[in-house]
């Protein structure tokens, strides 16, 4: 329920972009030979590329110079050896590519969700899914494009610049130096460029996600916006911030032009100075004529490569900010684990709070101070208690989804932190308030894959929860529901939690407001049928209506952080004017409760 | 795939042919339909004259870009036995045209990329206010049916699809199509056989591409398909992380995601497989042409025929040439969304309204009376199954009507007929003996508002969502209709009161205060006709029981439909509506129906006694 920011890198000094990325080497490992073709494949082709203009400058000093035919054919046959080998090659690295990248990523991903999954619910309140999502998804794809392309082109182009280079040099000395020297400005202007356009790319992100919430809260609140007639108040709001978007993007084209014109201009400057330098070098003999075709063409080839490693190395940087995000969160080690000397589970189901404290991370103050209470085996116990009084946060440490932070719960007898949890979770389930269903089949959305279920269970449950409604679904209990499938009502949907939680037969029940959103004759037909269960079971449920509190044998009341008091629901209409007060509907003097009840 | 192949379940046919055609797009290649090239046009023309200059521009870049390997073989055939023989004027010559064009063409590059920049911001601008504001105007059934996700990411993602085009490097693409083109005609100036030569190797780039444009079509559109799965999966274990953990779904979830993630990886992994057969292969091609043209280049000109000059020009110019072909490779992925998303777009914005503003609007005194009336009104979702057969219901002005019933008997319906959210399929809805189709939609909105059970809230201040009622209210006039609905106390302990920001969808308020600000803002708008259902559900008993009372007041002289499943909600009614199947079973005061006995409502009220204390 705590809302606040997800903790962000870079309070403290960040990991190099190096040591980083070289903690992704546990994920590359299993992939290291095809990485390796990756590397081999993609140098090779570079360099063959390179070795082209050679051939043709010798093609030009041979056979031409000579009107020698016949050994123009073995120079063309060396070429298209070349460039058959450059194809090859450059064939060979995409596959390769294929292969590493996408393995590294894929396994990432998988060990990022399952370690996602563990983390603790405190954990996944202070992040926002998106943030997770963008994790499992942007920043991934972002480390696939650095293992695919950057990690190899690095070396690559590293290589193939000083080699051609070295070719330069070895065909004529000084033009060769010209080149060098060009290199700087174009490598700085890369750079420079690189690092001005992330900052404009920022902003226009940002913007774009403005945009997005206020197109979300049109399509979400259309209802409110067409009861008001605010169709034009909100496209003004609309095209604020579009118009912002806009200038943004705009500044990004900016830079973006500026940096075209030099990637444009320099190496053609360059090439208008060797140009004029080799004509001259060629007339005083110091470069052949076919010397100086090659250079110019090997020029040609070095124009890339060197924009590229400009590129790469902000590839680079993206990569490792992606991976100390991804990075951030495997670090994060669950908190809520099993024990290290586990007490095997007693079949006893007394439930018992002793002294439990309980305080959100972050949270100023404890929403629990120190709860007494025994729910007595088979016992149905209600929780009753004002909007943001804690019920939800008592009920949520059972099954240890939160842990206390002071006192202890106690099931059989056995602190629920010394249960092995797959035990404490078999025997403990929940119905929660907010009823979330996933895209799946209704029997998968009540199994939720948990083993030893038969039909017969299922058929049971839904009856218990009334929810034979599934039956009339296209496909009965195999329809797919949720998000991607069939929508359900707020009732309906609370059912079929209510459902999954009776589901199995477990030794507690924990629920959470059951009935909330059901119609009144729904709600006294699952009534009668959820007394059955009840009978059996040790139960918390908390509750809002009196009807609710009816289920139950006796009636805690939360106020504080305390209990106030505990009882059967007629003793506390009688002596606890508090108790009155939230569940009588009798009318009485208003009294201020609109307490505020801020969410941290 | 194991025992987690069938967890999905089975979606209708009908369902699953609407998910496709709204969210894929199974035909989708490069090529947009009709629906898709009208949008386009229209989105283009006010720009149509900016376009040709900025294709003017992309000319003149292209023709400067040209110059530098002619110059250069200018350079190797006439200034250098010039310079071998004392003179450089040439060369000097050679230089400067050189230079002149290196500038030139970074300086038109860098005119070209702005001014097609800032036409590519404006089409998306455009598209986006248009696109935003069709969605506004659109029918509340129509969004209903649509759902919100595919409306929000219409809206962005699709919209941001575009703009990913355009940041990929659109305009490169052009002006490397340009480019070769241009490429083309030199080539066939400086020498037709050796141009014959590397156009005719454009014949296997064309088969190899009618190989691969349809299988990459296919391949990227199911690697879209097996993301979109992939994120549901993480969104819906990410918010429903309770749910997993108390149910110990960890593992089971691990293998479906497992099974998700390798499916996203075996479809990346076929998009890459036939770009490596493409690309590679366009550049074989290219490989082999030139080779060809050196083979037979240099034999005419070892044998006299060609100037050394033309045969170093033609391979310089060679390089550039096939580059668009390879890019396309790199590009289709893009290229494809983008027609698949503006498809999308389209196929949205050629949606009609179905509940059309008035086109000749009837004058509605202001203030309005509030008299309703429904007469012989008929209203199906879906032409079998009729919510209202055929309903009569005068609600004279200032009466306050509770409607009760069993859920699907048909009361939001009215409450939404009445609101004209929806129109009815036969039969009229009055207000003040005008037809609401005929009352133009700014005053019938001022005229009657409806306050629904979800409360919602925009992010900004608590009180800019209640001035959301009235726009032009004060601060006063605010914290007055917040005091009428006992709203004000738990406001003036917020933070920072009045001006606290609720956060996302009012993220920082509980339920029932969203509930309780939803009330202000509908009072603040001070209708004639108001509307609540369910409006009070998640109020505590005392907030509730507090709401009540200021109901009393503030619905004393205004009209009012209230839509409770809570019988408390209905006491506070000057007359009780009982439905079932869209008919009305029993109509008059509560006390009247109790008294009666024997009625609906009256055991409905006696079992709801009998729950309280």
């Amino acid at each position: 329920m705590i809302v606040t920011t997800p903790p962000h890198a870079g309070v403290e000094e960040a990991p190099s972009a190096f040591s980083t990325l070289w903690r992704l080497r546990t994920w590359a490992r299993p992939h290291r030979r095809a990485m390796i073709v990756m590397l081999a494949t993609a140098t090779g082709a570079m360099l063959a590329q390179s070795f082209v203009p050679i051939v043709v400058g010798k093609v030009v000093d041979g056979p031409i110079r000579h009107h020698d035919t016949t050994g123009l054919w073995a120079l063309c046959g060396l070429a298209l050896l070349f460039g058959v080998a450059e194809s090859a090659l450059f064939f060979a690295r995409r596959r390769a590519m294929a292969r590493a990248a996408l393995g590294v990523e894929t396994d990432l991903r998988r060990d990022l969700f399952a370690h996602l999954q563990r983390l603790p619910v405190s954990f996944h309140d202070r992040w926002p899914s998106g943030q997770l999502l963008s994790r499992l998804t942007t920043d991934l794809s972002t480390l696939r494009r650095f293992i695919g392309m950057a990690a190899v082109f690095l070396v690559a182009c590293t290589a193939t610049i000083a080699v051609v280079l070295g070719l330069l040099i070895s065909i004529q000395p000084w033009l060769g130096l010209v080149v060098l020297v060009s290199m700087v400005p174009l490598l700085i202007g890369t750079r420079r460029f690189e690092l001005r356009y992330s900052q404009d790319a920022r902003r226009a992100q940002d913007l774009t996600g403005d945009l997005a919430t206020s197109v979300e809260e049109s399509a979400l609140g259309i209802r409110v916006v067409k009861a008001f007639g605010r169709r034009r108040h909100m496209l003004d709001a609309f095209t604020a911030d579009a118009t912002r978007l806009r200038a943004a993007e705009l500044t990004k084209i900016r830079t973006l032009g500026r940096f075209w014109a030099l990637l444009e201009a320099l190496p053609q400057v360059v090439l208008a100075l060797i140009t004029a330098g080799g004509v001259y070098a060629a007339a005083h003999h110091t470069i052949s004529i076919g010397g100086l075709v090659a250079f110019l063409a090997l020029y040609l080839q070095l124009v890339w490569p060197i924009i590229m490693l400009g590129w790469l190395l902000a590839l680079t940087q993206e990569a490792a900010s992606a991976s100390r995000r991804i990075f951030e969160v495997l670090d994060t080690a669950p908190s809520i684990v099993d024990p290290p000397a586990p007490v095997p589970a007693e079949s006893g189901t007394t439930l018992v709070f002793e002294g439990v404290r309980f305080r959100y991370p972050d949270a100023d103050s404890e929403v629990l101070r120190g709860i007494d209470l025994e729910i007595r085996a088979g016992e149905t116990m209600a929780l009753v208690g004002a909007v943001g009084s804690g019920k939800t946060t008592l009920t949520a440490l059972v099954p240890r989804l939160y842990d206390v932070t002071g006192g202890r719960v106690l099931l059989g007898g056995v602190d629920v932190r010394d249960l092995p949890l797959d035990q404490l979770r078999h025997a403990v389930t929940t119905a929660f308030e907010e009823a979330t269903l996933f895209s799946a089949s209704v029997h998968e959305n009540l199994t939720l894959g948990r083993a030893g279920i038969d039909d017969a269970d299922v058929r049971e449950a839904i009856e218990v929860a009334q929810a034979e409604f599934v039956y009339d679904l296209p496909y009965g209990i195999d329809t797919r529901i949720g998000e991607q499938g069939l929508s359900l009502s707020g009732g309906q949907r609370q059912r079929l939690a209510l459902a999954r939680a009776v589901l199995g037969r477990p030794r507690v029940l924990v629920l959470d407001d059951p009935l909330s959103a059901l119609d009144v004759h729904t709600e006294a037909q699952v009534e009668q049928a959820l007394r059955r269960v009840l009978a059996t079971t040790t139960a918390l449920v908390v509750a809002h209506r009196p009807s609710t509190v009816l289920l139950a044998d006796r009636v805690a009341l939360l106020d504080e952080g305390r209990i106030a008091a505990v009882g059967t629901h007629a003793e506390l209409l009688a002596r606890v004017p508090g108790y009155r007060t939230l569940l009588s509907q009798a009318a009485e003097p208003l009294q201020p409760t609109a307490r505020a009840q801020v969410r941290a | 795939m194991s025992d987690t192949a069938t967890w999905q379940g089975r979606l209708t046919p009908e369902a699953e042919d609407e998910a496709r055609s709204q969210d894929s797009t199974r035909s989708g290649g490069i090529v947009l339909r009709a629906d898709g090239r009208q949008l386009l046009r229209e989105l283009i023309s006010p720009y149509r004259r900016r376009i040709l200059g900025v294709l003017a521009i992309a000319l003149a870049q292209v023709a400067a870009t040209m110059a530098p390997p002619w110059l250069v073989g200018v350079a190797i055939d006439s200034s250098l036995p010039d310079a071998a023989h004392g003179s450089y004027g040439s060369l000097v010559g050679v230089g400067v045209a050189l230079l002149t064009s290196a500038l030139l063409s970074g300086w038109l590059r860098s005119v070209f990329v702005l001014r097609s920049g800032v036409i590519g911001q404006n089409i998306l601008f455009d598209l986006r206010r248009r696109g935003f504001d069709h969605m506004q105007a659109l029918s509340v059934s129509f969004h209903e049916r649509f759902t919100s996700g595919r409306v929000i990411s219409r809206l962005t993602s699709d919209v941001d699809t575009l703009t990913e085009l355009l940041d990929s490097g659109l305009d490169g693409l052009l002006t490397a199509v340009f480019n070769s083109a241009a490429i083309a005609v030199v080539l066939l100036v400086l020498d037709l056989p050796l141009a014959a030569i590397a156009l005719g190797s454009l014949v296997p780039v064309w088969l190899l591409y009618r190989w691969f444009a349809p299988r990459a079509a296919a391949a990227f559109t199911r690697t879209r398909e097996s993301v979109a799965t992939l994120i549901v999966s993480i969104v819906e274990t990410l918010n429903g992380i309770r749910a997993v953990q108390a149910f110990r779904r960890e593992k089971r979830n691990d293998a479906i995601f497992a099974d998700l993630n390798d499916g996203y990886r075996d479809a990346n992994h076929k998009t890459f497989l036939l770009q490596a057969w493409f690309i590679p292969g366009t550049a074989l091609i290219g490989n082999i042409a030139t080779v060809a043209v050196l083979l037979v280049g240099g034999y005419r000109v070892a044998t006299g025929g060609l100037e050394l000059g033309v045969l170093t020009s033609f391979l310089l110019y060679l390089r550039q040439f096939y580059d668009p072909m390879e890019d396309v490779g790199y590009f289709y992925n893009s290229l494809q969304s983008a027609t698949a998303a503006l498809q999308k777009i389209a196929t949205v914005l050629a949606e009609d309204p179905e509940v059309a503003e008035a086109t000749d609007p009837a004058p509605l005194a202001h203030p309005a009376r509030g008299h309703v009336e429904l007469r012989k009104v008929h209203f199906a979702y879906r032409a079998d199954r009729p919510v209202l057969p055929e309903l009569d219901l005068e609600i004279p002005a200032g009466q306050t009507v509770a409607l009760v019933g069993a859920t699907g008997a048909g009361k939001t319906t009215i409450a939404k007929l009445i609101s004209r959210f929806y129109d009815p399929t036969a039969g009229t809805v009055a207000l003040d003996g005008a037809d609401l189709r005929d009352i133009a939609d700014e005053d019938l909105r001022r005229a009657v508002v409806m306050i629904t059970q979800d409360g919602f809230l925009f992010s900004g201040s608590v009180a800019d969502n209640i001035g959301f009622g009235n726009l032009d209210a004060t601060r006063e006039e605010i914290v007055a209709a917040a005091a009428a609905v006992g709203a004000h106390e738990f406001i003036s302990a917020l933070p920072e009161g009045y001006d606290t920001d609720v956060r996302k969808r009012g993220g920082r308020l509980s339920a029932g205060q969203r509930q309780l600000v939803a009330f202000a803002r509908a009072f603040l708008a001070d209708p004639a006709v108001l509307i609540l259902d369910e409006a009070t559900s998640s109020l505590d008993v005392p907030t509730e029981r507090a709401v009540q009372r200021a109901l009393r007041t503030v619905l004393a002289h205004r009209t009012a439909l209230i839509i409770a499943h809570r019988l408390s909600t209905v006491e506070i009614a000057d007359r009780v509506l009982v439905l079932a199947d869209g008919r009305i079973v029993e109509d008059g005061p509560p006390s009247a129906l109790v008294a009666a006995g024997d009625g609906h409502f009256a055991s409905l009220h006696a079992s709801w006694r009998d729950s309280l204390v």
